[in-house]
C-alpha cells in the first residue's frame, strides 16, 4: 500500500468537492511513528504517567518484531511510518440530510431494516434533534449504574476507574503478545470498558441499545471486560450496517476476563469496507482477542459473523484456567470476489476438566480465500479435558477455496480431542431442486446458507440473529448465476 | 393445459428427444411408460427447465403461455410441478422452513400474501394426514438421510402442499413398499379433480391399478412410439417392450 497520505488527500478532496460540512479538528498529527507520537496521544488523552509507559513499552516491542510469515496469502507490505496515528479520529463525514449519502448505502440500509433514526446515525448525517433511541440509552445507562455495573469509553475507565484498567488492561493480551498488539498498545486510540460486579446478571445486551451512540473509535480500538465471580453478561461489537472507514488498517485488541463462575458471551458481526469487485481500497482487519477463564466453572463463548474487510486475521482465543471451564468458539466466515479470511480459534486448556467447543463455518464464493485455523492446546495438569471441533466449508462457484489448518497439541492422555471436517459446495441439481418448487436462485442460495449457518446464529441473540441472516443474504447476491 | 408440439432436446450435444407430441387436458392422467433410457425423465426435466437441456426444435404451451420461455421459478409458479426421480438432500434446510418459502413464493407470483403461521401449520398437518406422511420428517433437513421411499413420499407431501395444476411424477412408484405404494396412489386420487392434471412416469402397470390413467403413452428412443388407454399397460406387461421397438425400427427404415 504505502500510499495512505493519497488516500487522506483524497478524502479530503472529496469532502471539499461534494462540499461537506466537516468539522475537522485542529490537531492532525503528520504520518509516523515514534515515541514523541505516543506521548503526544497519551497527553491529548490526559493519560496517568503508568499508561504511558505501558504504551511506551508497547511500542518497543513492536519496533522488536516482524510482520507474521505464517497466514496462507501474502500480506500486503504495511509502512506503518505512513500512518496517522492521531488524524482526527472523528472526521467522519458528516452530512446534512439522508438525502445526501450514497443511495447504494441506503438501499442496503433499507434490506436490513434498519429503522431511519439508526441509519442517519449511521451514515454519519449531523442530527441534532435527539433521538428515542438515545433516550432510550440513557435510562439503561441509569439501570446499569443502579446494579453497579461499569460499561464506558475505555478513555473514560482510564479517568474514572483507574485502578481497575491498571489492574487489567494487557493482563490477557500482553503488549508483546504479536506485532498488531504491540501496535495497539503503543497507540490505541478508544474502546469500550465493562466491568461486571460480583454476582450481577447484566440485564441486557450490552451495546445493542446503544449501538448508534457507540462512534467508530477509529483503528486502533481496545475493549475490556470484565466480569466479576459469579456474574453474567453479554457483549455485541460492531453492526450489521456496512462500516466504510478511510483508514485501511485495523488492528483491535479485545480482552476478557472471567472470574470464578462467571460466564461471558462476546458476539461480533464483523461488516467492514471489503473493498471493489479486485478487492481495492478494502479494509485490513488484524485483530486480537483473547479471554480468560480465571475461576472455577467460568465460561467465555466467543460468536462471530465476518463478512467484510479485505483481509481478516484474527483468532478469539481463550485460556481455560479455572478448573471445569468452558470455552466456545462460533464462526461464519464469508469471503467473496478477492476477499481473504483467515480465522479460527485457539483453546488453552489450563485447568482440569475444561471443555472446549468449536464451530466454524467458512463460505467462500467468488474468488474468496477461507482458512480455518485452530489450536487446541492441552496442558499436562488438564486432566479430563475435552474438546469438539467441527469446521465446515461450503463453496459457491470453483474459483474460490477453503482452507483448514487444525493443530492439536496434547500433553495429557486423559484429555479427549475431536475432530470434524466437511466441504461441500452448492450444487446446480440443488439450486434447481428448489428452483422446481418456485424459489428462484438468489432466495435458494439464502435457504441454503441460512440452514448452513443456523448453529452459529442461534448463538446470537434473536434480534441481532435476524439481522446477521439478512446480511449473509445480501452479502451474497449475485454469487451465484 | 399443456400441449407440447414436435419437441425436440439435446444434452451435451446428444439428441435426445427427438420430436414429441402431447396433449393434456383439464382432468386427465396420462402415464409414460417405456424402456430404460429413452427419454422419460428427459421429458420430465426439459418441461421443470432443467438447465443442461437444450431445445432444439419445437414448443409447449402451458396454460396458454410458451412455457419455453419461462424460468424454473416462474414454471412452478404458474402451477407446474414436478415430483423427482432422485430427490436431492439439502442439508440445513428444514423441510417445513421450505414448504413454507416455496409456497409463500407461488402465492406471492399469484398475488397472494404468505399464510399465517397458523394457517400454514393447518395446511401442513392436514395434506400429512393426506398422503399418511410421518410429521418427524417434516421437521427434518430436507432429504437428507431419508431412505429412498420416504425421500419419494416427500415428493408427494410437497405436491399435495403446493398444488399444482399439472403434476409430472417421475417413477415415483419406484422404491416405495406395497403400502406406501397404495397410500400414494390414494393420496393422488384424492388430490385429482377436474382443474388439474397428471402425467405419471412409471415402469409398473401396478401403480396403473391404483391411479387408473385416461391415456398411456409409450416412449422410445425420443419418440412417443405407441399411445392406448390403460390396456396398453397391461400389454406392455406381457410383452415387453421388443414387439414396440421392432415396430417403431420399422417404421424409421421405411421413411
Ligand atoms: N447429462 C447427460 N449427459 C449425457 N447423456 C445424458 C445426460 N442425461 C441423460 N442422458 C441420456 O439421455 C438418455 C435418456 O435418459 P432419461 O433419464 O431421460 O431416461 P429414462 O427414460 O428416464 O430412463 P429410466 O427409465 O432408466 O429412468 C439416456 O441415454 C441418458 O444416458
Ligand atoms: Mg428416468
Amino acid at each position: 500500500m504505502g500510499n495512505d497520505n493519497e488516500i487522506i488527500d483524497n478524502i479530503a478532496n472529496k469532502e471539499y468537492e461534494f462540499g461537506f460540512v466537516t468539522d475537522i479538528e485542529m490537531d492532525i498529527l503528520p504520518a509516523g511513528l515514534n515515541e514523541d507520537t505516543i506521548r503526544y496521544i497519551s497527553e491529548k488523552k490526559k493519560e496517568p504517567e503508568w499508561l504511558l509507559e505501558w504504551r511506551l513499552k508497547g511500542f518497543q516491542a513492536f519496533r522488536k518484531q516482524k510482520l507474521p510469515e505464517w497466514q496462507n496469502f501474502t500480506l500486503p507490505s504495511i509502512d506503518f511510518q505512513k500512518i496517522s496515528y492521531y488524524a482526527a479520529p472523528r472526521n467522519k463525514k458528516k452530512y446534512n440530510s439522508l438525502d445526501e449519502v450514497d443511495p447504494e448505502l441506503l438501499a442496503t440500509f433499507e434490506k436490513l431494516g434498519i429503522p431511519l433514526s439508526e441509519q442517519k446515525a449511521l451514515a454519519g448525517v449531523a442530527v441534532d434533534a435527539v433521538f428515542d433511541s438515545i433516550s432510550v440509552a440513557t435510562t439503561y445507562k441509569e439501570k446499569l449504574k443502579e446494579l453497579g455495573i461499569i460499561f464506558c469509553s475505555f478513555g473514560e475507565a482510564v479517568q474514572e476507574h483507574p485502578e481497575l484498567v491498571k489492574k487489567y488492561v494487557g493482563s490477557v493480551v500482553p503488549y508483546s503478545d504479536n506485532i498488531f498488539a504491540a501496535l495497539n498498545a503503543a497507540v490505541f486510540s478508544d474502546g469500550s470498558f465493562v466491568y461486571i460486579p460480583k454476582g450481577v446478571r447484566c440485564p441486557m445486551e450490552l451495546s445493542t441499545y446503544f449501538r448508534i451512540n457507540t462512534e467508530n473509535t477509529g483503528q486502533f480500538e481496545r475493549t475490556l471486560i470484565i466480569a466479576d465471580e459469579g456474574s453474567y453478561v453479554s457483549y455485541l461489537e460492531g453492526c450489521t450496517a456496512p462500516m466504510r472507514d478511510e483508514n485501511q488498517l485495523h488492528a483491535a485488541v479485545v480482552e476478557l476476563i472471567a472470574m470464578g463462575n462467571a460466564e461471558i458471551k462476546y458476539s461480533t458481526v464483523q461488516n467492514w469496507y471489503p473493498g471493489d469487485k479486485d478487492g481495492k481500497g478494502g479494509i485490513y482487519n488484524f485483530v486480537t482477542k483473547r479471554g480468560i477463564c480465571k475461576g472455577d466453572n467460568a465460561k467465555i463463548s466467543w460468536t462471530q459473523v465476518e463478512t467484510g474487510s479485505a483481509i481478516t486475521w484474527k483468532y478469539p482465543s481463550v485460556i481455560l484456567q479455572g478448573d471445569n471451564s468452558t470455552g466456545e468458539f462460533y464462526s461464519v466466515a464469508v469471503t467473496r470476489n478477492k476477499q481473504i479470511a483467515d480465522t479460527g480459534t485457539k483453546m488453552h486448556h489450563i485447568g482440569r476438566n475444561t471443555r472446549s467447543r468449536i464451530i466454524s463455518k467458512g463460505i467462500s464464493a467468488g474468488e474468496g480465500q477461507n482458512s480455518y485455523r485452530g489450536l487446541v492446546q492441552i496442558g499436562p495438569k488438564a486432566d479430563e479435558a475435552r474438546n469438539f471441533t467441527q469446521c465446515d466449508s461450503l463453496l459457491i462457484g470453483d474459483r474460490c477455496g477453503a482452507h483448514t489448518f487444525p493443530y492439536i497439541e496434547s500433553k495429557n492422555n486423559s484429555a479427549t480431542v475431536e475432530h470434524e471436517a466437511t466441504t461441500s459446495k452448492i450444487g446446480e441439481d440443488q439450486i434447481f431442486y428448489l428452483n422446481a418448487r418456485g424459489i428462484d436462485s438468489e432466495k435458494a442460495v439464502a435457504l441454503i446458507i441460512n440452514g448452513y449457518v443456523r448453529e452459529v446464529l442461534n448463538q446470537l441473540p434473536m434480534e441481532f440473529a435476524v439481522e446477521a441472516q439478512k446480511l449473509l443474504s445480501i452479502t451474497l447476491e449475485g454469487s451465484v448465476g | 393445459m399443456l400441449i407440447i408440439k414436435n419437441l425436440h432436446a439435446e444434452v451435451e450435444e446428444k439428441q435426445i428427444l427427438k420430436g414429441i407430441n402431447l396433449e393434456v387436458k383439464a382432468g386427465e392422467v396420462h402415464a409414460i411408460m417405456g424402456p430404460n433410457g429413452s427419454g422419460k425423465s428427459s421429458l420430465a426435466s426439459v418441461l421443470a427447465g432443467r438447465e443442461s437441456y437444450q431445445v432444439t426444435q419445437g414448443e409447449v404451451k402451458f396454460h396458454g403461455k410458451d412455457l419455453l420461455d419461462m424460468s424454473p421459478e416462474d414454471r412452478a409458479r404458474e402451477g407446474l410441478f414436478l415430483a423427482f426421480q432422485y430427490p436431492i438432500e439439502i442439508p440445513g434446510v428444514s423441510n417445513v422452513n421450505f414448504l413454507k418459502t416455496a409456497l409463500a413464493e407461488i402465492r406471492q407470483y399469484r398475488g397472494l400474501p404468505p399464510l399465517e403461521a397458523k394457517e400454514f401449520l393447518k395446511l401442513s398437518r392436514e395434506k400429512q394426514k393426506l398422503v399418511e406422511f410421518d410429521a418427524q420428517l417434516v421437521n427434518r433437513s430436507l432429504n437428507e438421510g431419508f431412505s429412498g421411499g420416504e425421500k419419494k413420499r416427500n415428493e408427494i407431501f410437497q405436491l399435495a402442499m403446493l398444488e399444482p395444476s399439472l403434476a409430472i411424477l417421475d417413477e415415483t412408484d419406484s422404491g416405495l413398499d406395497i403400502d406406501a405404494l397404495r397410500i400414494v396412489s390414494q393420496g393422488v386420487n384424492k388430490l385429482r379433480s377436474k382443474d388439474n392434471a397428471f402425467i405419471i412416469i412409471t415402469h409398473y402397470q401396478r401403480l396403473l391399478e391404483y391411479i387408473v390413467p385416461d391415456f398411456v403413452h409409450v416412449l422410445y428412443n425420443g419418440r412417443i412410439v405407441k399411445s392406448g388407454t390403460k390396456d396398453l399397460a397391461l400389454e406392455l406387461e406381457e410383452k415387453g417392450y421388443d414387439w414396440l421397438k421392432e415396430e417403431a425400427r420399422e417404421k424409421a427404415e421405411s421413411i
